[in-house]
């Protein structure tokens, strides 16, 4: 029986007297291709925050490869292996594309300058972005901006990608171009999490699925039982 | 300390924390509730005492001069969020350093040119309120101590009313929350943000006329009341009005005890130490979000 | 390359300078613009770099110049020894508020910086050693050889502590270093989570930059044979250190170098020209002006015009 890549035991999150997470439990295999779903609000984002370290759970534990990071800060988990993307693109907007990888490939995988640039450049080839190399950050399409998000985090060699609706808001060619870019990291080994609004795409990627409403795990199965449990429909439709 | 002295400190400390609240009121909303980096709001403090310094050599009594100026200041309000946020907050990137240091010029500004006009000189205005006592029992409390404290308290009411019984009111305090929500609901949130720094700007006058009534001003006094209001910012917990009425009088009354037992050097200085303790120990505030 | 030797020439011009025959004057204007040099790039390292905005530039200045009091009272420390106590002295005042307060958002840092000030002046005012409210005054050494004056001797030594200032700058920008702390400036949520140890980082810069503005204190008690609280504490270091590299531009290690010596010299000819209010004045004018409308300083400008003039073509 091997152990799980990540588990979250019992994990609690309040924002003064609102709470965000309730004794959220769940675990996530290595290799595994794992969704996230819940409306608006219900702790999705809350979660991520918690497993990268920008948030600092209240209760429950949260174990890496084994190990408790719960107090650990953002740097030394995402030096572990944990990297994620952002919701609303973070780009360093004052560097060039190239650039925004090399500070994970200098601060994470401990690469020199030339090193670091130079797989910098391997990485943009890989995700198509090889040609935009030199253009300051802040001038690239919204697509263009959500794959520099998942370059930046696949810079970091993780074991495990969070990925926090990396496909919000884009056309349906372009969501198939991140899906498919999602499933080749997925092939080299990498665990991946994938939060996301757009059903379809989390139905076609997942191997198994959660759902959280305010706080809390509703269901957790395959995508097909997902989209069936009537939890789930009331939870989207507020019924 | 015998206990008459304590009794008497922690009565001036309620007053004097009262006056502290209101005059912090106005960053309450610009700060804790719109988040501008508004370092500036006791420079505009200082200027409405100044303003109401001018009023009074024409005869007029302080408090009405301080409301009086509250429509005018509004409209001063409205102008320099307009001007904050098409310079800075529209550009988004780098602009939290740039807004800082624009606010921080902007008070700079106010008290070079108060000094320019006024010299650096104490000012005061007379009222017939001014240097009488009030003798409650064994203790003598200043007039002026209780009207600055029946006008902080109706301001702290008025704008705690305002604010959450009014449309506009919880307009403000919702786009404090949840500014995308709003904007789904139709409501512009830099028009409600515009009006709230208005506001907050225009209850700054009447703290200002307050502040020359408790006492002398000079132009530098804005930079001891930038520890004073954010401290009591900070330890209410940002956008609570309540909080701000309690953090007030814990500053008032540690300050007015620290005054007696050690002197007028050191009560400043209280301000500042509670803001770096709150901020070391519970950032949030006493009663943060 | 080309750095160091213009450094060196840099040096070898302010020598050269002070054992020339030129007017006195020269050397005290010169040497304020120098010490508002250091000021101006030690700022920079933490808030151009970094993004975090410091007000207290007057608090690190201050207790320079009273460490190097303490230092020439109770010992007669050589001016070296008293630069180089007042650099660890500052430091450290840097390294406290910054862990008290850089784990928080910017203008919490801002603020306590402005309490630093208030704190540092108070404790200072209180002190009766170092003279108290009313100040003290000092007997400087005589004429230092080779050179005809004290004055120009502390115009050289500023010259090399703005070049050391200047290289430090240099050093941290061009280096892993500044690179974490230009993420940390652009975003500083995906600066920590892609590695950056953020705090670390910024407890660096502010230690650094603290230490330099000790270094370009101490100077000071010995340039005016006096020293006092009001005028070592004065906001107009605390204003002048984030206005010169907001006028100059705050990317480039040449930024502050530029607003130092442009607003500067402004400030030198407006006083004797006009009158000090004004002066102080100009500078806060200029500050405002330069962050609304010229967001990247001259250096911006300067860039943009090399684009205008290359497209226009």
């Amino acid at each position: 029986m091997v152990a799980p890549l990540l588990q979250v035991k019992g994990v609690s999150k309040h924002f003064g007297g609102f709470s965000a997470l309730s004794e959220v439990s769940l675990e996530v295999a290595e290799g595994e291709r794992f969704g996230l779903i819940g409306p608006n609000g219900s702790g999705k984002t809350t979660l991520i925050n918690c497993v990268s370290g920008a948030l600092r759970n209240e209760a429950g534990s949260i174990v890496f490869r084994g190990e408790e990071i719960s107090r650990l800060a953002a740097y030394q988990r995402t030096r572990r292996g944990i990297a994620r993307s952002f919701q609303i693109p973070r780009p360093f907007h004052s560097m060039s594309v190239l650039e925004n990888l090399v500070v994970p490939l200098g601060y994470v995988v401990g690469l020199n300058d030339a090193d670091a640039h130079a797989e910098a450049l391997r990485i943009l080839k890989t995700i198509g972005l090889a040609d935009k190399a030199q253009t300051p950050s802040n001038r690239l399409s919204q697509v263009e901006l959500r794959k520099l998000e998942l370059a930046r985090a696949m810079a970091a060699r993780p074991r495990l990608l969070i990925s926090d609706e990396a496909m919000a808001g884009l056309a349906g060619n372009e969501v198939d171009e991140v899906l498919k870019i999602l499933f080749d990291l997925n092939a080299t080994g990498i665990t991946i999490i994938m939060i996301e609004h757009i059903m379809q795409a989390v139905m076609r990627f997942s191997q198994r699925v959660i759902c959280l409403d305010a706080g809390r795990i509703i269901c957790e199965g395959t995508p097909a039982g997902i989209v069936k449990n009537p939890d789930v429909q009331r939870a989207y439709l507020g019924a | 300390m015998s206990f008459e002295l304590l009794l008497e400190a922690i009565v001036f400390g309620v007053l004097l924390g009262c006056f502290y609240a209101a005059v912090s009121i106005g960053l309450s909303v610009a700060f804790g509730l719109l988040d501008v980096p508004h370092v500036a709001h006791p420079a505009i403090m200082v200027l409405g005492s100044y303003c109401t310094y001018v009023l009074g050599r024409y005869g007029w009594d302080p408090i009405v001069a301080g409301i009086a100026l509250m429509p005018l200041f509004f409209l001063l309000g409205v102008a320099i969020y307009r001007f904050y946020y098409e310079s800075f907050e529209k550009r988004g990137s780098d602009a939290g350093v740039r807004g800082l240091a624009f606010f921080f010029g902007l008070a700079f500004i106010i008290e070079v040119g108060l000094i320019l006009v006024f010299g650096v000189d104490q000012r005061m205005v007379e009222a017939a309120y001014i240097g009488r006592s009030l003798a409650l029992g064994e203790f003598r409390i200043p007039w002026r101590m209780v009207v600055a404290f029946g006008v902080a308290l109706a301001l702290t009411a008025g704008l705690t009313i305002y604010l959450s019984r009014t449309f506009t009111g919880r307009a403000i305090k919702a786009v404090a929350q949840d500014e995308p929500a709003l904007r789904l609901m139709g409501a512009n949130p830099v028009r409600i943000k515009q009006w709230a720094f208005g506001i907050a700007t225009g209850v700054t006058a009447l703290a200002g006329a307050m502040l020359i009534v408790v006492g002398p001003v000079e132009p530098s006094l804005d930079r001891v009341y930038i520890g004073r209001t954010f401290a009591v910012v900070v330890l209410a917990g940002l956008g609570s009005m309540t909080g701000t009425l309690a953090a007030g009088l814990i500053l008032g009354i540690s300050e007015s005890i620290v005054l007696m037992q050690f002197g007028a050097s050191w009560a400043p200085a209280v301000a500042f130490g509670l803001l770096l303790v709150a901020l070391g120990i519970r950032p949030q505030g006493l009663f943060g979000r | 390359m080309k750095f160091w030797i213009g450094m060196a020439v840099t040096v070898a011009l302010a020598a050269g300078l002070a054992l020339s025959r030129t007017n006195e004057y020269f050397f005290y204007a010169g040497f304020v613009v120098l010490q508002f040099v250091v000021l101006a790039t030690a700022w920079n390292i933490l808030g151009g770099y970094a993004g975090y905005v410091n007000f207290g530039t007057a608090a690190f200045f201050g207790i320079g110049a009273y460490t190097a009091v303490v230092l020439f009272k109770a010992a007669g420390a050589p001016l070296a020894l008293q630069i180089l106590a007042a650099a660890v002295i500052s430091g450290l005042l840097g390294f406290g508020t910054g862990l008290l307060t850089l784990r928080l958002r910017g203008i919490f840092f801002s603020i306590a910086t402005v309490a630093v000030i208030f704190i540092m002046e108070t404790a200072m005012v209180n002190w009766r050693y170092v003279g108290g409210a009313t100040g003290m005054q000092l007997l400087r050494p005589p004429v230092m050889e080779p050179f005809e004056s004290y004055t120009r001797m502390l115009f050289v030594t500023m010259a090399i502590l703005a070049v050391i200032a200047v290289s430090i700058a240099r050093y941290i920008e061009v280096s892993w270093i500044g690179r974490g702390l230009r993420a940390i400036r652009d975003s500083e949520e995906a600066a920590e989570c892609f590695g950056v140890p953020t705090l670390q980082l910024k407890l660096f810069a502010c230690t650094v930059s603290g230490a330099l503005m000790g270094a370009a204190g101490a100077a000071m008690p010995m340039y005016m044979s006096f020293i006092e609280p009001p005028s070592s504490f004065s906001l107009t270091y605390s204003v002048s250190a984030l206005a010169m590299p907001m006028i100059g531009g705050t990317s480039h290690w040449l930024g502050p170098v530029i607003g130092a010596i442009l607003l500067g010299s402004v400030q030198q000819i407006v006083t004797v020209t006009i009158s000090n209010e004004i002066n102080v004045l100009v500078v806060g004018v200029l500050l405002v002006v330069f962050v609304v409308a010229a967001p990247d300083g001259v250096l911006g400008l300067l860039k943009k015009l090399r684009w205008w003039l290359r497209s226009s073509r």
